[in-house]
């Protein structure tokens, strides 16, 4: 589904990712983890393009999006993005959060899109919140309507940069839930993440970036039971307390 | 007491010198909203032009920027309609405004770069991500957010605007500053003309800013809820 050959991306002169080969297959959960900096979030950014590649090629189904002619926005209908910070758009009431890419996009009409997007705000457990606007909701509720928005564009891969970092220690289980259900369901997600439980229990497989590269990859089981890399076991007998 | 009545008397009433000063209001605000209708649009595309990622386009708004604001608007104002228009036919006051609108595009494209700066980098990348045009993104969910944040300055802007306007006297054009110059060339009166055309521009620039307040307290209120 994804296939990522020999990608490099440099800010700057600080190459940041350093030749990554990977490829993520369909209904995979891959976690992503890493100390910070290691390069995890610019490698998910890279995935629908909102960073511009240096060298390297990925594809999508099969395709070549890091080709120059590739339709970006195209490309990026197949992929949701949840990001940090939530990003939900401050001035539109959730409903139209969810709504205006599906109907400006118009692979909805208004009233299908409404309909679909009430849909999802009952999924996520957020139906009555319809009218509110974000600045009344917390974060966790935020976090939940931007997974929501992402899935109204009905992707094939979901991406999560560090979904629940930004969120206060009580809220972070809502959105976890959230994703449990998603992972469940089948969608291929690509998930950076700090939540080593959610890793374990969830993730088909983890990635461990450091330094640009992917230090060691496998199921939960042998990452975290049973680490072969040196800087793996620094990183988890660190974060694992 | 008497001497000042005699002198308000000889400025503004006698000879119906008041109808000047109230055509010279007319001309102030015909040439200061027009000016700022041309305003508002060099300021758009020219903040275009300075936030586009391509090298010509921010070039050509870099040095407009460059050259407007450093020259006086006196100049521009003279340039424009005595070099540009010197052989076209068209109405001073439509000349004018677009000397001022052109002076004051340089200004408002930066309120406006400035205020689009100001959205997070987050809302363009969320609207992006999925899937929406650069311009979309711009237009749908950038730019609603960014007018709350101009729309202060913006005034400002304006009511500046309608100050500078006082210079049209240089290319014949009787706003309420030269029609109070003339009183006073008339009269050989200085104190009344002057205090009184401060007075009108003071009274003028009071009303719009009370008008334009309440216009953003309502947009603040929208933002609230």
């Amino acid at each position: 589904m994804i296939r990522v050959k020999n990608l490099h991306k440099k800010f700057e002169d600080l190459m940041v990712l350093n030749g990554i080969d990977e490829h993520i297959t369909q209904g995979e959960v891959v976690v992503v983890i890493g100390p910070s900096g290691s390069g995890k979030s610019t490698f998910l950014r890279c995935l629908n393009l909102l960073e511009t590649v240096t060298e390297g090629e990925i594809y999508v189904d099969d395709e070549l999006i890091t080709a120059p002619k590739v339709n970006v926005n195209q490309v990026r209908q197949k992929m949701g993005m949840v990001f940090q910070q939530f990003n939900l758009f401050p001035h539109l009431s959730i409903m139209d959060n969810i709504t205006l890419a599906p109907v400006l996009l118009k692979k909805m009409t208004k009233e299908e899109a409404r309909k679909r997007g009430q849909e999802l705000l009952e999924r996520v457990n957020l139906g009555e919140k319809a009218n509110a606007y974000p600045a009344q909701l917390s974060g966790g509720q935020k976090q939940r309507v931007a997974i929501a928005r992402a899935l109204a564009m009905d992707p094939e891969i979901m991406l999560f940069d560090e979904p629940t970092s930004a969120l206060d220690p009580e809220m972070v289980g809502e959105v976890l839930d959230v994703m449990k259900d998603l992972a469940r369901s089948g969608m291929t997600m690509v998930i950076v993440t700090h939540e080593m439980g959610f890793a374990r229990e969830v993730a088909s497989r983890v990635l461990f970036i450091d330094q640009g590269v992917v230090m060691e990859s496998g199921t939960p089981e042998e990452i975290f039971n049973n680490p072969k890399n040196e800087r793996m076991k620094n990183f988890l007998s660190k974060v694992l307390v | 007491m008497a001497e000042w009545a005699a002198d308000f008397y000889k400025c503004f009433i006698r000879e119906d010198r008041y109808k000047l000063l109230l055509s010279g209001v007319g001309v102030t605000i015909k040439v200061s909203l027009l000016a700022v209708i041309f305003g508002i649009l060099i300021g758009m595309l020219i903040a275009m032009c300075n936030l586009s990622n391509k090298k010509v386009p921010r070039f050509i708004g870099g040095v407009y920027t460059d050259v407007i604001r450093g020259t006086p608007s006196v100049t521009q104002l003279m340039i424009i309609y005595f070099v540009i228009f010197a052989s076209v036919q068209i109405d001073k006051w439509i000349i004018a405004a677009i000397a001022f609108g052109v002076n004051s595009g340089a200004y408002v494209s930066e309120i406006i770069r400035a205020g689009i700066l100001s959205i997070d980098k987050g809302q363009t990348e969320a609207g992006r991500s999925l899937g929406l045009s650069a311009f979309q993104t711009m237009s749908r969910i950038v730019v609603p957010q960014a007018v709350k944040n101009i729309f202060p300055a913006l005034c400002n802007e304006f009511i500046v605007l309608i100050k500078e306007t006082a210079i049209v006297g240089y290319v014949g054009l009787m706003d309420i500053q030269k029609a109070g110059d003339f009183i006073k060339s008339a009269t050989y009166i200085a104190f009344m003309p002057l205090i009184g055309t401060a007075v009108i521009y003071y009274v003028l620039i009071k009303i719009l800013t009370l008008a334009l307040r309440r216009v953003e307290l309502r947009l603040r209120r929208a933002d609230a809820r």
